[in-house]
This record gives C-alpha cells, sequence and structure tokens, in this order.
C-alpha cells in the first residue's frame, strides 16, 4: 500500500463563485479522513479534485497510489454484472484465471457469494454498495475516496454497512477519504475528522480520534467527539441557546 | 397456476374477438350496408387467400417487401446509430446538424417519392431509399438523445478505472443508450413497414403494397383485405422480433424501475 495524499493551498472557482479557498491537507497512508461540513461547501467538489475530475484554480495536489472512488447510488454499471462490474477494477490483470479467483474473494469479504451473476438491479441497496465497494478495493487499490457511500441506504443498512466497511479496511488495509453528512459515520470510521466552513470552504477544525477501528458507535470517545463536531458546525450550541 | 390460467385467457379473449369481428362482418356484408362489389364477404377473402398463397404471389410479394424493408432499415442503424452517437457527443457537431436533423425528420418520406423514382426508378431502390429516410432520421435524434442522457458518474468510472477512448466507446456509451435505441429501433421498424407499403402502392412493380393497388385496379376487393390482413400481421411479427431485444440480460435495467 503506498496510499499517500496532499492538498497544498488548493483554491478552487468556478467563475465567479469560489468552492474552496486556499485549504491545505496531508493525509498520510493508511489513515482514514472523514470530512464534513455545511451542505454545499464543496465537500464533493474536494473528492473530485483527489479524483483528477476536476483541476484546482490555484494550488497543487500530490497523490500517490490507484485512487477509487465509491458513489452514494448507481456506481455500478447497470448493464454489467456483480462480477463484470468487480472486473473492472481488476483489468490490469492479464490472467483470465487470476482475475475470477479474485472476484471470488472479494465476494468472500463482501459476503455477497452466490449473486456473481446477477445485476445491480436486483440486489438491494445494501448489497449493491458492496459490490462497489468491492470494485474500489480490487486490484490493490491503494486510496479509496467515499462520496457519502451510505447515505441512500436505511438507518440499520447503514449501520451495517458501517461496520462492514470498518472490517473490510482491517482485513484489505487502504488509505480513505470519507465525505459524509452523517457525523455518526465520520466519528465512528475515521480516525480523523476535518471540519470544513461554509463556502468558500477552509478547514474550520480537525478532531482526531485515538481508539483504534473499528469502534462501537457507542464508544465514549466517538460520543465525545460527535459532540464536538456538532458543536463546530454550530449546531449542538444553537439547540443548547434556545 | 395463475400464470396459466392468464396464459389460456391471452390466447382465448383475442380468439374470441376476431370471431366476433369476423361474424360481424359477416352480418353486414348479409345486411347489403355496402353495395357488394364494394364489400367481400368473409368466405370470398378466405378464397382468395388460397388463391394468393396457390399462385405463389403472395410468398413472393411477402419476401419482396420484407426485403426492402430489411434492407432499408438495416442502412438506417448502421449509419443512425454512429451519427447519433456523434452528435451526442460533439457540441459542435450537434450546433451543426441538429436543425437539419429535425428539418428532415419532420419531412414527411413520402414527399421525397418523386424525386425517389426520378433518381432510382421503380423498384427495389427507390423503396429502400424512403424506408432508409423514415428511420435514419428519428434514430439519430434519439441516439443523440440517449447519449446526452448518460449519467456523468458512469464515465467517471470508466476514467477511474482507466478505460480508453474506445472502451469508453463500447463498455458504458454503446450499453448505457442500448434500451433507448432498442426502443426507438420499435417504433421507427414500424414506421418502416408503413412507408414501404405506401412506397409499394406508388412507385412499386411488386410488393405487397403494389399487390393493394393490383387488386383495387382490377376491383378484387377480397384480395385488397387479403393484403390488408398480411400487411397488419407481418407488422405486428416484426415488432415481435424486435421485443426480443429488449429480453438480453444486459439491457433489462433500462425496461425496469
Amino acid at each position: 500500500m503506498t496510499g499517500r495524499l496532499e492538498l497544498t493551498n488548493v483554491s478552487v472557482a468556478f467563475e465567479a463563485i469560489e468552492v474552496i479557498r486556499n485549504l491545505s491537507l496531508t493525509i498520510p497512508e493508511g489513515e482514514f479522513v472523514a470530512i464534513v461540513g455545511p451542505s454545499g461547501c464543496g465537500k464533493t467538489t474536494l473528492l473530485n479534485l483527489l479524483a483528477g475530475f476536476e483541476r484546482p484554480s490555484a494550488g497543487s495536489i500530490g497523490c500517490q497510489g490507484r485512487v477509487r472512488m465509491v458513489y452514494q447510488e448507481d456506481g455500478l454499471f447497470p448493464w454489467a454484472t456483480v462480477t463484470e462490474n468487480i472486473e473492472l477494477g481488476l483489468r490490469h490483470i492479464a490472467d483470465r484465471r487470476e482475475r475470477k479467483r479474485q472476484v471470488g474473494e472479494l465476494l468472500k469479504i463482501i459476503h455477497i457469494e452466490g449473486f456473481e451473476h446477477h445485476y445491480p438491479r436486483q440486489l438491494s441497496g445494501g448489497m449493491r454498495q458492496r459490490v462497489e465497494l468491492a470494485r474500489a478495493l480490487a486490484g490493490g487499490s491503494d486510496i479509496l475516496l467515499l462520496d457519502e457511500p451510505f447515505s441512500a441506504l436505511d438507518y440499520l443498512t447503514r449501520l451495517r454497512m458501517r461496520s462492514e466497511l470498518a472490517r473490510v479496511l482491517r482485513e484489505m488495509p487502504r488509505t480513505a477519504v470519507l465525505v459524509t453528512h452523517d457525523i455518526e459515520e465520520a466519528a465512528q470510521l475515521a480516525d480523523r475528522i476535518v471540519v470544513l466552513t461554509a463556502r468558500p470552504a477552509r478547514i474550520r477544525r480537525q478532531f482526531t480520534i485515538s481508539t483504534p477501528r473499528p469502534r462501537e458507535l457507542t464508544n465514549p470517545e466517538v460520543v465525545d467527539t460527535m459532540g464536538r463536531i456538532l458543536d463546530a458546525l454550530d449546531i449542538q450550541g444553537a439547540a443548547g441557546r434556545n | 397456476m395463475k400464470k396459466n390460467r392468464n396464459t389460456i385467457r391471452a390466447l382465448v379473449l383475442p380468439t374470441l374477438v376476431a370471431a366476433l369481428l369476423i361474424a360481424l362482418w359477416t352480418v353486414v356484408w348479409k345486411a347489403g350496408v355496402f353495395h357488394q362489389s364494394a364489400f367481400p364477404s368473409p368466405l370470398a377473402v378466405a378464397r382468395g387467400f388460397g388463391a394468393e398463397i396457390a399462385s405463389g404471389r403472395l410468398f413472393n410479394d411477402t419476401v419482396t417487401s420484407l426485403f426492402r424493408v430489411a434492407c432499408g432499415f438495416l442502412l438506417a442503424v448502421i449509419s443512425g446509430v454512429p451519427v447519433g452517437i456523434w452528435m451526442g457527443q460533439m457540441l459542435s457537431a450537434r450546433l451543426a446538424f441538429l436543425p437539419l436533423t429535425n428539418f428532415f425528420r419532420n419531412l414527411s418520406p413520402l414527399a421525397w417519392m418523386p424525386f425517389a423514382i426520378l433518381w432510382f426508378g421503380v423498384g427495389d431502390a427507390a423503396s429502400i431509399f424512403l424506408i432508409f429516410l423514415s428511420v435514419f432520421f428519428p434514430l439519430v435524434l434519439a441516439t443523440m438523445a440517449a447519449v446526452g442522457s448518460i449519467p456523468l458518474v458512469y464515465f467517471r468510472v470508466a476514467q477511474n478505472y482507466g478505460l480508453r477512448r474506445v472502451e469508453k466507446l463500447t463498455r458504458v456509451t454503446l450499453p448505457a443508450i442500448m434500451p433507448q435505441v432498442i426502443t426507438t429501433l420499435r417504433v421507427t421498424a414500424g414506421v418502416a413497414w408503413l412507408v414501404d407499403v405506401a412506397a409499394e402502392m406508388i412507385a412499386g412493380r411488386d410488393g405487397l403494397g403494389f399487390a393493394v393497388m393490383d387488386a383495387r385496379n382490377g376491383l378484387r376487393t377480397d384480395l385488397l383485405v387479403v393484403e390488408m390482413i398480411v400487411i397488419g400481421i407481418i407488422g405486428v411479427l416484426i415488432d415481435r422480433v424486435l421485443v426480443q431485444l429488449t429480453t438480453v440480460p444486459s439491457v433489462r435495467w433500462g425496461y425496469q424501475r
């Protein structure tokens, strides 16, 4: 694993709209960073920069390793089966049998054996996200960019997917950047939480969590950090003042 | 069990409707609502059917018409889909050619008939030309629209996983537009069949459309009905064949949800 990301004084503007202002962030190998912030603050733009889909107006982005994005929903090709979708991540492996073996291994890790020839529409939302995760993990990728990967799921499935992700990352460690609205998710999954300001996005606060992953949602440090994130977002404070 | 019952119903009910229609037809004929020379009896039509089949003419005309539709349709598909993709992907191509495409799309192919005869004479080529026009322009427009509506996320995934240019076409663009293209093929195949019959009525020496005109000229209303029935059935069969395309597993996603 060689995943490492570095943003140096990055600014992004679309025409007159300034989205990100002078943001610097270094993510070392193996770290799980969650990015939270008010909606429309440029979180997804940040991921698109890291994935190379967009270019900064100023500053530089350093990225070592194979980057893979996991989307909110419908990132899988609907015309391709589970196997075909996962094989997309194994394209650089020439040997067909080796590809098959690795697909099988990934299917086992995400607990989705028996569905290899199903199409995405035949799977539940949670299963689809697991397949997408498998596709992103396939072929020795180094960096996972997760764009609100569980936000289209119901609450209980989301909880299950969270512990699933934590478990999978223990088996296949990756550098990860998670963009989310879900403060619980951020605190439970990440080693470091970056809270952004409203647009133009800058870093407002950062929190690190020392309890090793995977963690329980009710872990005291997780709960405590959730409170501090809410404060940083001016949410809890506002409720308290009422 | 229930599914079984529905299949039986789907066979029995339409047969009943057809029987009812023939009964009604017989009543109208017996009552003499229309002059005898303008209204054939079901029996006369059945006899006409037998004679047309025995002489081999019905078969020849059917083959001729199907050949023309197949040629015109296939030519339009292999040229229209690529042009549609090109216009869907390139803004300048779209800006340049969209007004023209819309113009021809709304120009009835039958308006080309005089030129078709002048250029290609009476026969296969004129019909094929008109069928081509009736399919090509709608297909270009539909393909273009389908390309334009492919979600950006699929292209990002393609980029993310290092798909090359050609692969983006074969593994993203084509499968993504396939459901809409198939729907358009079904619609335009129907139009192509209508246009073929019309073209043969005016610019034909053979084919089912010509047979209709020939029956009219010979005041053979019984044969007229024979040709009409065959034309209708073949139209339905063409769609039944094309609808099979929608059952391909990799396009099912486009028809569900």
